[in-house]
């Protein structure tokens, strides 16, 4: 089997451990700690793995963003990946996830990757949706929320977890996978890694330089608002009072 | 850990020092000088045996060094240091996620302390991550750390778990610190790079049963053999961390030498190398211990070990220069972990205070409350700011930085043990509960009053170095009033400031064009307490002469002083960089620094004006009834 060469999705986010505050009509970023998205970490995890294993020859990690986003792509070449690639747009820019696949997809379109790993969704938007557009947008077949990947002679099996149980699939390559979270589990960064990452290669292309233009956004975000501070509880004398009460709230 | 005992022979030594030519000289003696090296005198003075005068002295860039000659060595702390370049920068703040990631997500240190080890897998997990060669050169396989930089990442590991703290600091803080400093090309290739990565562990052999803060008292001996090609050494060595899991140990020992010129042969201490593989060295079980049980403390072997001529460390009879040396360049490493302690402790507090109700209101509401938290937040400040002042000045390539290396450790350990103190009285019963987790930082703690030279002996150091260097100064001076035509430069500068001082005018210095203008005030308070502190200095070596020494109860509080004025200076330092670049939390610090400097400048015109002589002879009268007593003199109020 010809070694593949990997592409994989790598975005930048608020770290998981901040708490996020709106500002000003927008998610307060100024001064916040970002990281890379826990679910392109597992996506990331398993190309550097396919290479580790001689099964991919070349892993390469893209950002569609800000110049910041070498940040997150440094990071990402700590882990293990051999090169990366700044899908680059303009400050105050919308990057949503039609954006970000038209961007990917003219990336697709240059480099010829056999796979291209994505997380499952960024745990900013939430939005679950770049892989499967991107899927569609390439016309090539789509494994989401793959929790286990295997590799086989030009096609790659992936087992997936669905309602009631896991459904396994073969696809034939090339094909686009989105990361669920029991994938594998991401491995730090080590220190002398990162000094390392500082000597791989990371290209800055414009996105527009691609040939393949961003859709204009069709979304439009009307408010963000924090979620309603707690409201203080209630004491109940026993069960019954509390089945009463949540009757009389209709909440059972 | 080491350096727990001993002060004893230290301070009889210090006794022991000899008058000096004209002046005062403190370290004219190999055994005065073994008194300040202990407690980590420079390289400079450590080889300096022979009387002989010390321009480099005169030309001191140190701040601390300063305040004794009533001068104002602004260079090294204003403006505040900024040392790491753009890249440098980068670089380390691409370093700082991961290792704060690793303790937060990792390390388990409630575990890691009921297991009194670091968990096989966290240790493994330390190894991969770097964390074991920081400042290892990159061609070694390390990652070629400034010190600013080590500080910072440091500061993290002080944070979360100082039990793993002293594990990695034994291994290369001190460890094989030596090879980094004195190695040679072919020591460095032979051990580093399996150091850097882990593989092997280090540790540092200096203390022994007899031999505490009186290094230079050791008794393990290596003697050479007739062929000239290996030493056999022979001793032990106590409470050494990582001494039950080192591989390579960095130990020292008394050699017989030959002096050329007398012919005479002489013990002097010497460093070496050492491999556990040699054959010969053993160690004790672990001990048992108030605080950092997940650092291995054992006891260590050396019987008949045969160490070849190539692993003498340094130069044969250097070893206590070698010693000395490795002592000075760790400590401000751990003013950076205390700083990330009182960190994870301000944290803790904070939570507690502003959940807990009591009274019908959240606590830090409460004044009580209120003057703790600030009173913590003040010693985080002050230490922080000393420790990344120290860790630039060393990175600038400075000299002499000694004092005020002295003075970080003296201070964020006294700090840190204050904060962790404060942190469980905010947070009441639940903070003396094992599960707050603050018990454990506060047994932790309580060692670094003690090891790296105790505080006491530090104390005697800043304060006796700093009396060194202004005998210099006033022996310089007496001989140019023998010569007052001949030396009228000098004399216009010192006799003047002098003679002003003693006038109540002030000897005109400033500090104007360092201090932000919203700090004036703080900034004129600082060069108060300097000036009163030099005058103080001047009269205390006046009336005492050499017999300086022997006053323990003023040395002590021109320590303390000092400690003050430094802690002045630097928080003024790093405030004015704050305000004058316009930083968020400018405001903030400038609050922080005005208290420090109104209370420390309250502090030290109490402590200094006049000093209590009387008050030293009664705790000295009452020590001794207390000594021959065995314990309380007094019976109970009741009579039996």
């Amino acid at each position: 089997m010809a070694a593949l060469r990997v592409l994989v999705g790598v975005k930048r986010v608020i770290d998981y451990a901040v708490k996020v505050r709106v500002a000003g009509g927008g998610v307060q970023t100024q001064g916040v700690k970002h990281s890379l998205n826990p679910f392109c970490e597992i996506a990331l995890e398993e190309g550097v793995r396919l290479r580790e294993r001689g099964a991919a020859s070349d892993v390469i990690a893209v950002s569609v963003g800000t110049r910041v986003c070498q940040e997150t792509l440094r990071t990402a070449l700590a882990v293990g990946a051999d090169r990366g690639v700044l899908l680059e747009v303009g400050e105050g820019a919308a990057v949503g996830p039609r954006e970000a696949a038209a961007a990917l997809a003219g990336l697709v379109g240059r480099l010829q990757p056999h796979l291209v790993l994505l997380g499952k969704q960024a745990i900013d938007d939430d939005c679950n949706q770049t892989g499967q557009l991107l899927a569609a947008m390439l016309d090539w077949p789509q494994g989401t929320f793959a929790s286990r990947v295997e590799l086989e002679e030009g096609a790659v099996r992936v087992e997936r977890e669905v309602d009631g149980g896991l459904e396994t699939l073969r696809l034939r390559l090339p094909a686009v996978l989105t990361a669920d979270l029991r994938l594998n589990e991401p491995r730090y960064a080590t220190l002398p890694n990162i000094m390392k990452a500082k000597k791989k290669p990371l290209e800055i292309i414009p996105a527009s330089a691609l040939g393949v233009p961003l859709p204009l956004p069709r979304l439009r975000v009307l408010k963000l608002e924090e979620p309603p501070a707690r409201g203080g509880g209630q004491r109940v004398q026993g069960v019954p009072e509390l089945l009463e009460r949540l009757r009389s709230d209709g909440r059972v | 850990m080491r350096g727990a005992a001993g002060l004893g022979l230290g301070l009889r030594l210090l006794r022991r020092a000899p008058p000096g030519l004209g002046g005062v000289r403190l370290q004219s003696t190999h055994e005065a000088e073994a008194v300040l090296h202990k407690t980590g005198a420079t390289a400079a003075t450590a080889t300096a045996a022979p009387p002989k005068t010390k321009p480099a002295l005169e030309e001191s860039k140190s701040f601390a060094v300063g305040m004794f000659l009533g001068r104002l060595n602004t260079e090294q702390v204003f403006p505040y240091p900024s040392v790491l370049s753009e890249e440098q920068e980068q670089t380390l703040q691409e370093l700082v996620g991961p290792v704060a990631r690793f303790f937060e997500e990792v390390n388990d240190p409630a575990r890691n302390d009921a297991l009194e080890r670091v968990e096989e897998a966290t240790l493994q997990g330390l190894k991969e991550l770097g964390a074991f060669g920081l400042q290892v050169p990159p061609e070694m396989g390390g990652l070629g750390l400034t010190n600013t930089q080590y500080a910072r990442l440091v500061q993290i590991v002080g944070q979360h778990d100082l039990g793993v703290g002293i594990t990695l600091g034994a291994h290369q803080s001190i460890g094989f610190k030596g090879l980094l400093l004195y190695g040679t090309p072919a020591q460095k290739q032979k051990y580093l790079p399996r150091l850097a990565t882990g593989e092997t562990v280090a540790a540092f052999c200096l203390t022994e049963p007899g031999s505490g803060s009186d290094a230079a008292s050791i008794r393990t001996r290596a003697q050479l053999s007739p062929c000239g090609s290996f030493y056999t050494l022979d001793g032990s060595k106590i409470w050494i961390s990582n001494g039950g899991l080192a591989e390579i140990f960095t130990v020292f020992a008394k050699t017989p030498l030959r002096d050329e010129a007398t012919g005479e042969t002489k013990e002097k201490m010497t460093a070496f190398i050492v491999e556990r593989g040699f054959g010969g060295v053993t160690h004790g079980a672990p001990e048992k211990k108030m605080g950092i049980r997940a650092s291995n403390t054992a006891e260590v072997f050396f019987e008949g070990v045969r160490v070849p001529i190539e692993n003498v460390l340094g130069v044969p009879g250097g070893g206590f220069k070698v010693a000395m040396n490795i002592l000075n360049n760790g400590r401000f490493g751990m003013a950076a972990a205390m700083a990330g302690t009182m960190r994870g402790l301000l944290a803790k507090a904070v939570e507690h205070a502003t959940n807990r109700t009591q009274f019908g209101d959240k606590i830090h509401n409460f004044g009580a409350i209120q003057e703790k938290l600030a009173r913590m937040a003040l010693l985080q400040y002050v230490t922080e700011s000393m420790a990344y002042m120290v860790s630039a000045n060393m990175d600038q390539g400075a000299t002499d930085f000694q004092i005020e290396a002295a003075i970080s450790k003296i201070f964020g350990s006294e700090a840190a043990w204050a904060v962790a103190d404060e942190c469980i009285q905010v947070m009441g019963g639940m903070g003396f509960m094992q599960e707050a987790g603050v018990e454990r930082v506060l047994r932790d703690l309580r060692i670094f009053r003690i090891f790296e030279g105790t505080n006491d002996i530090l104390r005697l150091f800043v304060a006796l170095n700093g009396f060194q260097t202004l005998g210099v100064q006033l022996r310089g001076l007496q001989k140019a009033l023998k010569n007052p035509l001949g030396n009228v430069g000098v004399l216009a500068g010192e006799v003047t400031r002098r003679l002003r001082r003693k006038a109540g005018l002030g000897s005109g210095l400033s500090l104007r064009e360092h201090v932000h203008p919203d700090l004036q005030e703080s900034g004129q308070k600082t060069l108060q307490c300097l000036e009163l502190f030099a005058e103080t200095a001047d009269a205390l070596l006046l009336k005492h002469g050499k017999k300086i020494v022997d006053e323990q109860f003023a040395l002590k509080r021109v320590a303390d002083s000092a400690i003050d004025i430094y802690a002045m200076a630097v928080v003024l330092s790093r405030a004015s960089r704050s305000l004058a670049m316009g930083h968020p939390t400018a405001q903030h610090e400038r609050l922080l620094c005005d208290t420090w400097c109104q209370e420390a400048h309250q502090r030290v015109s109490a402590t200094l004006r006049p000093l209590p002589t009387e008050n030293f002879r009664d705790l000295r009268s009452i020590a001794r009834a207390v000594v021959e007593s065995g314990g309380v003199a007094a019976p109970t109020p009741l009579g039996f």
